[in-house]
C-alpha cells in the first residue's frame, strides 16, 4: 500500500478504502456538533429533509456564542434547541457550561483517530487529539444529521517540524500566530497541516487545542499534532504517518529564539513581535475563547498579576473556557488572584471574542485580546482595533495600560 | 451591475457576528457588506454580480455570509480564489460562484457568464475568462438549487 499521512490514514479509516490527496470520499463521521449560530439554521434544514437524527448519541448542541441570551429573538434561537434536543434526545450544554471545542473535548465527546464535525470553523481544534475535525456550515451539518456521512476532497497535507524549547513566556499561541503570519491567511488553504517536532512533544494537551486552533485563519481545513508525548485517562491508538508519505510541503522550524508574538489590527495574520507595538495605550484586555481561556492560561496571567492592580484606564474582563476551568480556577486561587488584581469574571462562552454581546469595544478604542480573530468588527465595533496576543501579553499589557512584555 | 473588491474579504465583513443569530434571511440581506462597503445594501438589484480576489470568505463558518448574498439579489461571486468552507456553503444554499485566478473584473465592467461552462466574457475589456472546474457533487447539488434538494431527491451522497 502507498505509504500515507495522518491525515489520509484517518480518512481512510472512514472511507471503507484507501485514499490519498485529491481524492473525492465519503466518510462516516463519528461526532459532530453546532452551537447557537449555526444550529437554528441546521436543525431548520434538517426538518426539511428527515425526522430523526441518524444516531443522536453522536450530537451536540451547545448555547455559547449568544448565551445567556442578550434579546428576544437569540432567546427564541435558544427555545428552539432545547426544544429540538429534547425532541430528540440530544445532549444540550446549556449557557455557561462553556464553549463548543472545550466541551467537546472536556467531556470525551471527540477521541483520537475520529472524525468530527462541527457547525464552527474552530472545530479544527481537537487535531490536538490527533483526530480529523473540521468545520462545516449549517446546511452541510444538516446532511450528517440526516445520513451521518459526508463527502471531502482529501486534503493535501502540510508538514510543520517545530523544534527547539520555547523560552519563558513563549506559549502555544506565539508559536501559531508566528506560523500565521508565515504561512499568511491563504498559505494552508485547504491543506491539512500536521504538526510535530520536540516544541509540539513538550505541549499538553490544552496548548495542542490552541496550536490547532488557529489553523483556520491559514485556511486549512485541518491541523492535527502528531501524538508523541499525549497523554490521555483511557486507551488509544496513536496514529502516525508512514515512513515516505507524501506531503505537499515541509517546513522546519527552530523555535528557541521565538520572541513573543501579536497580531495587528485587522487580520490574524498580520504578525509582528510584541516588541514592535510596546507602549500602544489600552482600554480593554480580554482573556477568553477557544483559543486561550484554559486554566493554564488564567494561570499565566494571575502569576504575572499576582498582588497587583491593573492599570485605572483598563477594564480586564475574562471568559474561561468552560464552567469547569472556572471551577478549577476557583479551587485553586487562580480566579481570586485575578479577581483581586481587577479583572472581571464573565460567563463561560464565547462573549465578547465574536462580538454578540458582554463586552464590545467603543469608537477608537485598542482592545488586546487572547482569541484568534480580529478582523474589522469581529468584536462587535468595526471603529475599534483589536491586537491578538498569549494570555500572558494580555495580562502584562492590562497592568500597564500599554502593550506590555512581562517584567 | 458588478461590486469589485480585494483579497480576503472576511466573513465577519460580509455579514457581522452581531447579525448571524437569526432564522429571518431578509434580516441578513439588511446588513450584507456593511462594514466593507455600507453603500453596498442599498444599491445591489437582483441579478448583480460581485467580484473579488483572492480567499473570498474567509473566517467564519457561518452559512448566513453566502445566504445574505443571495437574499441581497448577487446572481453569481467572481474571485481569484475561494476559502473552502465559504465554497461549500455556497453551493450547499445555492450561490453560484465562479472560481477565475487571473480576472480583472472592475465596477463599471459589463459581464456576461454562463455557469454551466464557467464561461465569463467581460464586454467591457473584451475578454473571456474560464472558471475552475467544480468537483461533479457540488454541479449536482447546485444543479438541485441547493443540499437540501440535493438529499431530498438521492437520500444520500454520491461521487
Ligand atoms: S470562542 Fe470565539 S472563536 Fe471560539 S467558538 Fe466562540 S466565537 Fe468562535
Amino acid at each position: 500500500m502507498k505509504p500515507q499521512t495522518i491525515t489520509e490514514k484517518i480518512l481512510s479509516n472512514h472511507s471503507g478504502r484507501s485514499v490519498y490527496a485529491d481524492e473525492l470520499t465519503i466518510v462516516n463521521v463519528d461526532g459532530i456538533m453546532a452551537t447557537d449560530t449555526t444550529a437554528p439554521m441546521a436543525i431548520k434544514a434538517f426538518q426539511e429533509m428527515g425526522s430523526r437524527v441518524w444516531d443522536n448519541q453522536k450530537m451536540w448542541l451547545v448555547l455559547d456564542h449568544a448565551a445567556p441570551a442578550p434579546n428576544e429573538r437569540i432567546a427564541n434561537l435558544h427555545k428552539l434547541m432545547r426544544d429540538f434536543a429534547r425532541q430528540q434526545s440530544i445532549k444540550l450544554y446549556d449557557i455557561g457550561e462553556g464553549i463548543c471545542h472545550q466541551i467537546m473535548v472536556d467531556q470525551d465527546h471527540v477521541r483520537p483517530g475520529q472524525i468530527f464535525m462541527g457547525a464552527d470553523s474552530h472545530t479544527c481544534t481537537y487535531g490536538a487529539l490527533n483526530a480529523f475535525s473540521t468545520g462545516v456550515g449549517s446546511t452541510d451539518l444538516a446532511g450528517i444529521m440526516l445520513t451521518g456521512k459526508t463527502w471531502l476532497k482529501v486534503p493535501r497535507s502540510m508538514k510543520v517540524v517545530l523544534s527547539g524549547s520555547l523560552r519563558p513566556n513563549v506559549s502555544a499561541k506565539d508559536v501559531i500566530l508566528f506560523l500565521a503570519g508565515q504561512l499568511t491567511i491563504e498559505g494552508a488553504t485547504y491543506q491539512s497541516i500536521e504538526f510535530e517536532g520536540e516544541v509540539v512533544e513538550n505541549m499538553t494537551l490544552a496548548s495542542r487545542m490552541t496550536l490547532c486552533n488557529m489553523v483556520i485563519e491559514m485556511g486549512a481545513k485541518a491541523g492535527i499534532c502528531h501524538p508523541k508525548g499525549l497523554t490521555l485517562p483511557y486507551d488509544w491508538t496513536p496514529i502516525v504517518a508512514d515512513p515516505n508519505a507524501v506531503y505537499d510541503s515541509v517546513l522546519r522550524y527552530d523555535l528557541s529564539e521565538l520572541l513573543p508574538q501579536i497580531a495587528f489590527p485587522h487580520s490574524p495574520d498580520n504578525v509582528r513581535n510584541v516588541q514592535a507595538a510596546l507602549g500602544t495605550p489600552i482600554q480593554y484586555a480580554f482573556i477568553g475563547s477557544c483559543t486561550n481561556a484554559r486554566l493554564e492560561d488564567l494561570q499565566v496571567a494571575a502569576q504575572l498579576l499576582k498582588g497587583q492592580k491593573i492599570a485605572d484606564t483598563v477594564r480586564l474582563l475574562i471568559a474561561p473556557a468552560s464552567n469547569q476551568v472556572f471551577m478549577d480556577a476557583l479551587a485553586d486561587g487562580t480566579a481570586q488572584t485575578l479577581m483581586e488584581a481587577g479583572a472581571r469574571f464573565i460567563t463561560s462562552g464565547c462573549g465578547p471574542c465574536v462580538g454578540s454581546h458582554l463586552g464590545v469595544p467603543a469608537d477608537g478604542e485598542t482592545v488586546i485580546s487572547s482569541t484568534n480573530r480580529n478582523f474589522k468588527g469581529r468584536m462587535g465595533n468595526p471603529n475599534a482595533n483589536v491586537y491578538l496576543s498569549s494570555p500572558a501579553i494580555v495580562a502584562a499589557s492590562a497592568l500597564k495600560g500599554k502593550i506590555s512584555l512581562p517584567d | 451591475m458588478v461590486f469589485s473588491y480585494g483579497d480576503n474579504i472576511d466573513t465577519d465583513r460580509i455579514i457581522p457576528g452581531k447579525y448571524t443569530k437569526t432564522l429571518d434571511m431578509s434580516q441578513l440581506a439588511a446588513h450584507v457588506l456593511e462594514d466593507l462597503d455600507p453603500a453596498f445594501k442599498d444599491t445591489v438589484r437582483q441579478g448583480d454580480v460581485v467580484a473579488a480576489g483572492f480567499n473570498f470568505g474567509c473566517g467564519s463558518s457561518r452559512e448566513q455570509a453566502p445566504i445574505a448574498l443571495k437574499m441581497a439579489g448577487v446572481a453569481v461571486v467572481i474571485a481569484r480564489t475561494f476559502a473552502r468552507i465559504f465554497y461549500r456553503n455556497a453551493i450547499n444554499v445555492g450561490l453560484p460562484l465562479l472560481e477565475i485566478r487571473e480576472h480583472d473584473i472592475a465596477p463599471a465592467d459589463s459581464l456576461t457568464y454562463d455557469l454551466k461552462t464557467g464561461q465569463v466574457t467581460n464586454h467591457t475589456k473584451q475578454k473571456t475568462y474560464q472558471a475552475a472546474p467544480m468537483p461533479q457533487v457540488m454541479i449536482d447539488i447546485l444543479n438541485e438549487g441547493g443540499l437540501v434538494a440535493y438529499l431530498k431527491k438521492n437520500g444520500d451522497y454520491k461521487i
